[in-house]
C-alpha cells in the first residue's frame, strides 16, 4: 500500500494524486494516441465511437451519478445538438460557431428541461424526462423544413478552419480532443462548490438547502450542464453517422446511455469512460463472434475429432444472429451488474487495485456496506 | 343535422375505443402501483410479461388446440408463477438498493424478455383468435365485443382483485405488508412468500391484459414496450401508489390518445395519437407533480 | 435588541396545530433550550426557524431583520446553521467534502471560473479548507478527514453534523437533540464541546433537548412546550420544578 504524505492544502486539490498517478495517465494518453497507428482504419472508426459514447456518459454521470436526477430521455438531447449542428451546417455555418450554437442550444433546452426538475423528484422526474424525450422525437419526424423528417439529413464529414476530419484517424483525434476537454471542465466542477453542491442534492435535499444551496438554481444547472455536453456529444455523432433520422433518437438510445453509467460504475467518472467502452466496443464483439465462433468452433472440432464443437459453435451462431438479440446481451449484463456488482466496473477496478495493493491481507469484508433495508423513498 | 349526429356518434366511439384501450393501461398500471406500495420496486417489465402472457395463449389456443378460456387461465397461472420465480431469484436480492438500479434492472429484464420471445417465436404478428369477433350496431356507433370483452374483463379482474384485498385473510395481510413491512413481519406475517405473491398477482393481471389485448393489437414481441410506458403514464397521473388511481389514470391516457388520433387531424397534425398522452403527462406533472391522487410527502427532519 | 426573536409563530397540519403561538427571544451569547414531551413541536420550531415550513401566522426576526418569508437556502448566508435530528449527512461524500459543502453559502467564485478551475478558484478552495480544517481541530476529527461518512459510527456522524454546521460559520446555532443516539460518554463530550462553542467562539446556541442532565448543565435559559403552546420559560431549575411542566411530563 502507498501512503502519501500530505504537506499542502493543494494535493488535496490536485488533478492527480500524485506523481505516480500521473505518471500512469501520461502513459494512458500515449497509448491512446498511438491506437490509429496500430489498427485498421475499420477499428479506429469504431474506437471512436468509445469517446462520443464517452461525453455522453460524462454528461449523464453528472446528473445521474452526482446530483441523483434520474433522466429517461437524454437521447433527446444528443438529438438536438444533432441536428442543430447539421442544420447550421447545412445553411453554410462554419464549424466551430456551429458547435458552439449547437451546444447552447441544447444547453437552453436542458435548463428549462430542468426547471420543472426543482417540484419533482424520483421516479416522476425521470418519466418526465421520458415523456418530454418522445414528444422530442416526434418534433424531429415532423418539423420537416428543419430536420427533413424520415427522408433523412446527410452530414458531411467535419472541416475546421480549412482542414478536413474527413478520415477516420483525423476524426478519433477529434473526439478524442472533444472527450478529454469534457472529462477536464467536469473535473474541474467536481472539485469545485459546484459539483460538492451537486453530490449535495444527492445525498440530501434538506440539507444541502440548509447549507445555502440554492436548489432550483443547482438542479437547473446540473440538467443544462449535462444536456449541453450531450450536445457536443451529438454534433460528433451526427458526423459519425453521418445521415440523421427521427427514429436513431429513442428512449432504447436513452437507456443505452443509463446502462452505460450504472455499467461503468455510478458517481465516479472513471465509470463513465468504462461504462463508453462497454457500450461502444459491445455490438463489434458480437458481430466479430457470431461470424467468427462457428468458423473456429468447426476448426476446433476438426482438429479435435469431437463433433460436438461443431454444434456448439453453429449454435451460438445462429443465436447471435437472430435479430434483437443484441438488445438480450445488454439486458442479462445490465442485471447481472445490478446484482453482483452494483458499483459497476469501476468499483470491480478499485477492489482488484486494493486486492494488489493490500496482498496478502485483502479482505471482501473492507467493501460491505451496512444496506438500509427499511430505507423509503417515497418520502423524500 | 346529418353531420352533428355523425359528430356525436364519432365521439361516443372514440369514447369507448378509448375506454377500452384505457382499460389495458389501467390493469398495466395496476400492476405497477400493486408491486410499487408492496415493494417500493418499479416493475418496468410490467408490459414484457404481458406479451410474455399473450404469446403463452397464442401457443395453447393455436399450437396445442385448447379452448380459448382454458388457454386464458393457462397463460395467467404461467405467467403468474413466472412472476413468483421472478421475485424470488431476482428481485430480493435488490431490496434496499436505490430505486434508480431497480428500475433499470427490470428494463434489462424486459429487454432481455423481449430477445427471448423473438428467437422462440420470431419477429412475426400473431393474431389470436377470440370467441370475441362480432359487433353491435347501436345508431351510428359500433360496439365491437372485442373492445366490450376488454372493458367487462377489467371490471370483473377489479372487482375480484378488490374482493381479494378486503375479504381475504392474505389480502388484508398484503394491504398490511405494503403499509409497514416490519410491523408485518413482526406480526407474523411472511412478508417474503407475500411480496412473492404480489408479483404473482401482478404479473397475472399484466397477463390478463395481454389476453384481453391481443386481438386488438395483435401479438408481436414489441407489444409490451409502448404499453408499459403509457401505463407508466397511467399510474404517476394516478399518483403512484393509488389502486383505483392507476385505472383512472389508465382510462384518461385511453381517452386522450383517442381524441388526439381523431381530431387533431383537422389542425394540421397527424399521426399525434401516440404523442397526445405524453404532452398531457408532461404538462399534469408541472401543475401536479404528485399525479392527480397522489399526495407529495415530504422526508422529516 | 435580541439576536433572534419569534413572535406569535404558529403553523398548522391539515388542521392540526403543531406550533400555535410561541414566542421567544434568544439573546446574544446564550444557550437557549426548548425542551417537552414528544410530539410537543419542538422539531417543528426549528423547521420553521430553518424556514422549510412557512409559518401560517406570526413573525419570525433576526438581528432585527424580518426572516418570515425569506427563501430557505438564504438563512445560512444570514449566519443560522441547523443539526438534524435524525443526521442528514451527505453519505456518500468524504467528511472532508461534508465540511466543505457547509462553506457554499461563503462562495464567490461563479460557474465559468470553476469550469477552467482557475487560480481565483484555488486560492478561494484554500481558503475554505483553513476555515474547514479549524473546525475539524476544534472537534477532534482529523483522523476522519477521508473516509465516507457511510463508514462513519453514529456518534462520530454526530459530530460531524455539529462540524458541519460550523463550518458555516454561524452567528445562531440550532441543534436538533444533539445527544440523541449518544452514550453518557459521548454525551458529556457533547455537553463540553456545547460550551465551547457559547464560551470560546461566541456563538450563540437554540437547542432541542431530553437529555435533562445535558439541558440543565449547559443552559442559560429553557423554554417548555407542550401541545404547540409554551409552558413556562426561565433557568433549567425554574423550568423543571414548575407545576405545568411537571404535570406535562408525569400526567396527571
Amino acid at each position: 500500500m502507498r501512503f502519501i504524505f500530505k504537506t499542502s492544502y493543494n494535493q488535496d486539490i490536485q488533478l492527480f494524486r500524485d506523481k505516480v498517478d500521473l505518471g500512469w495517465y501520461v502513459a494512458l494518453v500515449v497509448a491512446v494516441l498511438a491506437v490509429p497507428f496500430l489498427l485498421s482504419d475499420y477499428s479506429v472508426g469504431e474506437t471512436s465511437w468509445v469517446f462520443i459514447y464517452g461525453i455522453c456518459g460524462v454528461s449523464l454521470m453528472t446528473l445521474v451519478g452526482y446530483t441523483g436526477l434520474v433522466s429517461l430521455g437524454h437521447a433527446a438531447f444528443l438529438g438536438i445538438g444533432a441536428y442543430a449542428h447539421a442544420y447550421f451546417l447545412e445553411h453554410g455555418m462554419p464549424w466551430v460557431p456551429s458547435v458552439v450554437l449547437a451546444v447552447l442550444i441544447t444547453t437552453v433546452c436542458g435548463f428549462v428541461v430542468g426547471l420543472p426538475a426543482l417540484r419533482m423528484t424520483g421516479l416522476y422526474l425521470s418519466i418526465a424526462t421520458l415523456a418530454f424525450a418522445v414528444i422530442i422525437q416526434e418534433v424531429f419526424s415532423h418539423w420537416e423544413s428543419v430536420t427533413h423528417g424520415f427522408a433523412g439529413m446527410p452530414v458531411g464529414p467535419p472541416t475546421i478552419f480549412g482542414f478536413s476530419f474527413a478520415g477516420s484517424r483525423e476524426f478519433y483525434y477529434l473526439c478524442l480532443f472533444f472527450l478529454v476537454l469534457a472529462l477536464w471542465v467536469t473535473r474541474n466542477l467536481l472539485r469545485a462548490p459546484t459539483g460538492r453542491a451537486w453530490i449535495a442534492i444527492r445525498d440530501s435535499e434538506i440539507a444541502a438547502q440548509s447549507m445555502g444551496v440554492n436548489l432550483a438554481i443547482y438542479k437547473s444547472m446540473a440538467f443544462a450542464y449535462s444536456a449541453g455536453l450531450m450536445g457536443l456529444a451529438g454534433a460528433l455523432f451526427a458526423h459519425k453517422i453521418a445521415y440523421l433520422a427521427p427514429d436513431i433518437f429513442t428512449i432504447l438510445l436513452s437507456i443505452q446511455f443509463l446502462l452505460l453509467v450504472i455499467v461503468g460504475g455510478l458517481g465516479s467518472l472513471h465509470g463513465a469512460v468504462f461504462g463508453a467502452i462497454f457500450v461502444a466496443l459491445l455490438p463489434p464483439l458480437i458481430a466479430i463472434l457470431r461470424d467468427g465462433l462457428p468458423a473456429s468452433f468447426a476448426d476446433l472440432s476438426t482438429s479435435t475429432g469431437i463433433g460436438l464443437f461443431h454444434i456448439v459453435g453453429d449454435a451460438i451462431g445462429n443465436f447471435l444472429k437472430k435479430p434483437g438479440v443484441e438488445a438480450g446481451i445488454f439486458g442479462l449484463i445490465l442485471v447481472l451488474v445490478i446484482l453482483l456488482e452494483p458499483l459497476g466496473m469501476y468499483g470491480r477496478w478499485v477492489k482488484i487495485r486494493v486486492f494488489f495493493s493490500t496482498f496478502p491481507l485483502y479482505k471482501a469484508d473492507s467493501f460491505k456496506r451496512q444496506k438500509s433495508y427499511m430505507k423509503t423513498e417515497r418520502l423524500r | 343535422m346529418e353531420t352533428r349526429r355523425g359528430r356525436v356518434s364519432d365521439f361516443l366511439q372514440l369514447t369507448l375505443n378509448g375506454v377500452a384501450v384505457g382499460c389495458i393501461y389501467g390493469l398495466v398500471a395496476l400492476g405497477f402501483v400493486l408491486i410499487y406500495k408492496a415493494t417500493e420496486l418499479v416493475n418496468f417489465a410490467q408490459g414484457d410479461l404481458l406479451m410474455l402472457g399473450a404469446f403463452v395463449c397464442y401457443m395453447a389456443v393455436v399450437w396445442w388446440g385448447l379452448d380459448y378460456w382454458l388457454a386464458f387461465v393457462l397463460a395467467v397461472v404461467t405467467i403468474a408463477a413466472f412472476g413468483a420465480l421472478l421475485d424470488r431469484f431476482v428481485l430480493r436480492y435488490v431490496i434496499g438498493q436505490p430505486q434508480f438500479a431497480v428500475v433499470m434492472l427490470t428494463i434489462g429484464l424486459g429487454s432481455m424478455f423481449r430477445t427471448f420471445a423473438s428467437v422462440t417465436w420470431g419477429s412475426e404478428i400473431y393474431t389470436l383468435p377470440t370467441p370475441f369477433g362480432g359487433v353491435w350496431h347501436i345508431g351510428s356507433i359500433t360496439l365491437s365485443h372485442q373492445y366490450l370483452s376488454i372493458i367487462l374483463g377489467t371490471l370483473a379482474l377489479c372487482g375480484a382483485l378488490y374482493a381479494f384485498f378486503n375479504w381475504t385473510r392474505i389480502g388484508i395481510a398484503m394491504q398490511a405488508t405494503s403499509q409497514n413491512q416490519l410491523a408485518a413481519y413482526y406480526m407474523g406475517i411472511p412478508v417474503k412468500m407475500i411480496f412473492s405473491l404480489i408479483w404473482a398477482i401482478s404479473a397475472g393481471v399484466a397477463t390478463s391484459a395481454g389476453v384481453l389485448l391481443a386481438p386488438v393489437t395483435l401479438i408481436d414481441t414489441n407489444m409490451g414496450l409502448a404499453v408499459t410506458i403509457k401505463a407508466f403514464a397511467a399510474a404517476v397521473l394516478g399518483g403512484f401508489g393509488s389502486i383505483p388511481g392507476a385505472l383512472v389514470g389508465g382510462v384518461v391516457i385511453g381517452l386522450v390518445e383517442l381524441y388526439a388520433g381523431g381530431y387533431a387531424k383537422p389542425l394540421g397534425i397527424e399521426d399525434w395519437k401516440d404523442t397526445a398522452p405524453y404532452v398531457a403527462l408532461l404538462l399534469m406533472l408541472i401543475v401536479r407533480p404528485q399525479g392527480l391522487f397522489g399526495s407529495l410527502g415530504r422526508k422529516k427532519v | 435588541m435580541s439576536l433572534f426573536a419569534a413572535e406569535e409563530i404558529a403553523i398548522n397540519f391539515g388542521g392540526i396545530k403543531a406550533v400555535d403561538g410561541v414566542s421567544f427571544a434568544i439573546e446574544k451569547g446564550e444557550v437557549f433550550t426548548i425542551i417537552g414531551p414528544n410530539g410537543a413541536g419542538k422539531t417543528t420550531i426549528f423547521n420553521l426557524m430553518s424556514r422549510i415550513y412557512d409559518p401560517t401566522s406570526g413573525r419570525l426576526k433576526f438581528e432585527g431583520q424580518d426572516i418570515t418569508r425569506v427563501a430557505p437556502h438564504r438563512i445560512a448566508k444570514l449566519g443560522i446553521a441547523r443539526t438534524f435530528q435524525n443526521i442528514e449527512l451527505f453519505e456518500h461524500a468524504s467528511l472532508l467534502q461534508n465540511l466543505l459543502l457547509a462553506r457554499h453559502a461563503h462562495k464567490k467564485s461563479n460557474f465559468f471560473s470553476e469550469l477552467l478551475f482557475l487560480p481565483s478558484v484555488r486560492r478561494m478552495e484554500i481558503e475554505h479548507r483553513e476555515a474547514v480544517e479549524q473546525v475539524i481541530d476544534f472537534l477532534d476529527l482529523q483522523q476522519y478527514r477521508d473516509t465516507l461518512i457511510v463508514n462513519l459510527p453514529y456518534g462520530v456522524r454526530k459530530v460531524t453534523e455539529l462540524a458541519r454546521a460550523l463550518c458555516t460559520k454561524p452567528k445562531l446555532l440550532l441543534l436538533d437533540e444533539p445527544s440523541s443516539g449518544l452514550n453518557v460518554e459521548e454525551t458529556e463530550d457533547m455537553a463540553f464541546w456545547i460550551q465551547d462553542i457559547k464560551n470560546l467562539l461566541g456563538i450563540t446556541v437554540l437547542m432541542v433537548e431530553h437529555d435533562m442532565t445535558l439541558v440543565s448543565s449547559v443552559s442559560d435559559r429553557v423554554l417548555a412546550i407542550n401541545y404547540g403552546r409554551p409552558l413556562a420559560m426561565g433557568t433549567p431549575r425554574e423550568v423543571q420544578s414548575h407545576p405545568e411542566v411537571m404535570r406535562a411530563y408525569l400526567g396527571g
